[in-house]
């Protein structure tokens, strides 16, 4: 059976690789850190269940293998936002072709160009509409069960090997080409690259730490929400502060349905369920738009497209964001 | 709320709050906001590390889809990607950025709200191709772009892309959190819902994120066509002026 480990592998050889060529640019003026943060990272990728069988070889009988790996891998983590934190990941050189070159062969290439990114999209899309309706396909290569995160990064793989092969074969170049320009754009993102990541885990930690539950009996120690109105306000603003505290609408939404939107929108005031489930959660998107927290779609970018101010995507989704949840709050106000 | 709450996790919100406003690394940040919220929890340090790794290994996918497109995209930017965006958009006539992004904007909800949500995103599609074709129509109208207008244009073409995506794909009646919503209600109050019912609520909302950024974005050609066009000589502006 093909296992999404495979896909990781990939990414951790070709990290690995990336680590080797910066330990190589000796115009980074700290490459032995940037190496070793995409070598760690790298490693991250490789381990699997391999790792665990290893080992519970290994190590003693009474310590649990799987969760020793996670230790590790826990350490593994603290040393890379140390090495990220203090500035280890640097710029070093990658050798691109000045302006003029570069605009010479565009006029050459003109829209062949398109074909190979346009392609990630493209192919993604129809190796994800073909798996949901090939189930036999489907169990066939991945086996039994939901696998829809596999499917999904199964299709942009092979995306990317498509549109990898049609850039190759356009432009000439040696794979090992490509290698290099990944570990330009790896290094312009720079430390941000782990942080979609650490907030997700943050996420889990806030929840097993019993964060949300302390927000909740707040709210309901604290705020009157026996008229209508305040009670769909003080569901829609919290969806949003929490969102922008936790960084993802799905951590939110249990608290706050919980908290609020069942008891009272929904027994106390016999509110519709799917209006305030519905709403409720776009109210934690508009929160999405605004925070930090959702590193991924908002930080992430910023330094992708090598913005000075980190904050500005965010800067740039806050009216919209503020815009929206004051219609989300008149609509499930008046639909509810 | 018989038994006392233990409020003292709270500090982690606290410590995240004051990071993100001193601008201090973000990284390190998250991870003594972690920390704190786990020692403050009374989790033993094991457990914190167990979380920490269990987690992250648990979220590699985000980090895959974007590794993974950066190969291509650099490969082909190294061979004029962005500029021959750039010049492809320069050739339509009525090209604003305010125009592209809003078009963008509309098949990006469209195609999410089907479920296909992978026909974007920021790697392979805003750095590669979008902002620069916000740039490239912005340069065609007003000439050489200041560096604050572009990093601006840039943002506002990312957020385009986050606007679209999140707002469409929630009505996507086959969508991870529609069914997430209809589990939990079922789970924790017997409350029964149609998935369908909770996706349909959901496109007004759509609607109006539509039409609040279309808005901005019309706003956005209007405040660059006045600061730019009196910030440049008129001779350079009709139609048919090459940057």
């Amino acid at each position: 059976m093909f296992q999404q480990d495979y896909l990781y592998w990939l990414a951790g050889f070709l990290l690995l690789i990336v680590a080797v060529m910066s330990l190589r640019d000796k115009a980074n003026p700290r490459r032995w850190l940037t190496g070793s943060f995409w070598g760690l990272y790298g490693l991250v990728f490789l381990t699997g269940d391999w790792t665990t069988a290893l080992l519970s070889r290994v190590i003693s009988h009474d310590l649990n293998p799987q969760r020793t790996l996670h230790i590790i891998i826990g350490v593994l983590v603290i040393l890379m936002a140390l090495i990220a934190g203090c500035g280890g990941v640097r710029l070093g050189s990658y050798h691109l072709p000045g302006l003029a070159q570069r605009e010479r062969s565009a006029g050459r290439l003109g829209n062949r160009l398109f074909a190979p990114a346009l392609a990630i999209p493209i192919v993604t899309v129809i190796g994800v509409l073909v798996f949901d309706n090939l189930p036999a396909l489907q169990l066939g290569l991945f086996g039994a069960g939901n696998h829809s995160t596999l499917i999904t990064l199964f299709s942009i793989t092979l995306g990317c090997i498509v549109g990898l092969l049609l850039a190759l074969n356009m432009t000439r170049d040696r794979p090992l080409q490509s290698i290099q320009e990944a570990r330009r754009l790896l290094d312009s993102i720079g430390w941000a690259f782990i942080l979609p990541q650490i907030l997700a885990t943050l996420g889990l930690l806030f929840t097993s730490a019993g964060v949300g539950v302390a927000i909740s009996h707040l709210t309901e120690t604290y705020l009157a929400v026996n008229d209508r109105f305040i009670a769909v306000v003080v569901f829609c603003v919290g969806m949003a502060l929490l969102t922008i505290v936790m960084g993802n609408a799905f951590a939110a939404f249990p608290i706050i349905a919980a908290g609020i939107g069942i008891p009272i929108l929904v027994i106390q005031h016999g509110g519709n369920p799917a209006v305030m489930a519905a709403v409720g959660m776009f109210s934690g998107y508009c929160g999405s738009l605004m925070t930090p927290m959702a590193a991924n779609f908002n930080l992430v970018p910023a330094a992708l497209l090598e913005l000075p101010d980190r904050y500005a995507v965010i800067k740039a989704q806050i009216p919209t964001g503020l815009a929206l949840l004051v219609a989300n709050i008149l609509l499930m106000y008046f639909m509810m | 709320m018989q038994q006392a709450v233990n409020l003292w996790p709270l500090l982690g919100i606290l410590a995240i709050i004051i990071g993100f406003l001193l601008r201090l690394n973000a990284v390190l940040v998250v991870i003594i906001a972690g920390i704190i919220t786990g020692v403050a929890a009374h989790m033993p340090a094991a457990d914190i590390l167990d979380k920490l790794g269990s987690g992250f290994l648990a979220t590699r996918n985000l980090a895959f889809i974007l590794l993974i497109p950066l190969a291509v995209i650099g490969l082909l930017e190294r061979h004029g990607l962005k500029e021959h965006a750039q010049n492809w958009i320069a050739k339509i006539k009525n090209a604003t950025a305010g125009r592209l992004l809003i078009i963008y904007l509309l098949a990006r909800e469209l195609t999410a709200a089907m479920g296909l949500t992978s026909l974007g995103g920021h790697p392979q599609m805003v750095r590669p191709l979008l902002a620069p074709m916000a740039e490239g129509a912005s340069e065609k109208r007003f000439g050489d772009l200041p560096l604050e207008v572009r990093y601006q244009l840039r943002a506002m073409a990312a957020a385009t892309d986050n606007v679209g995506l999140f707002f469409g794909e929630d009505i996507f009646v086959a969508f991870g959190a529609i069914l997430f919503m209809h589990n939990f209600m079922l789970a924790s109050a017997g409350i029964q819902t149609e998935p369908l019912r909770i996706a349909l609520y959901g496109v007004p909302t759509a609607v109006c994120a539509f039409l609040i950024h279309a808005y901005r974005l019309g706003r956005m050609d209007r405040h660059l066509a006045n600061m730019l066009d009196t910030a440049q000589p008129a001779s350079l502006k009709p139609t048919g002026a090459k940057k």
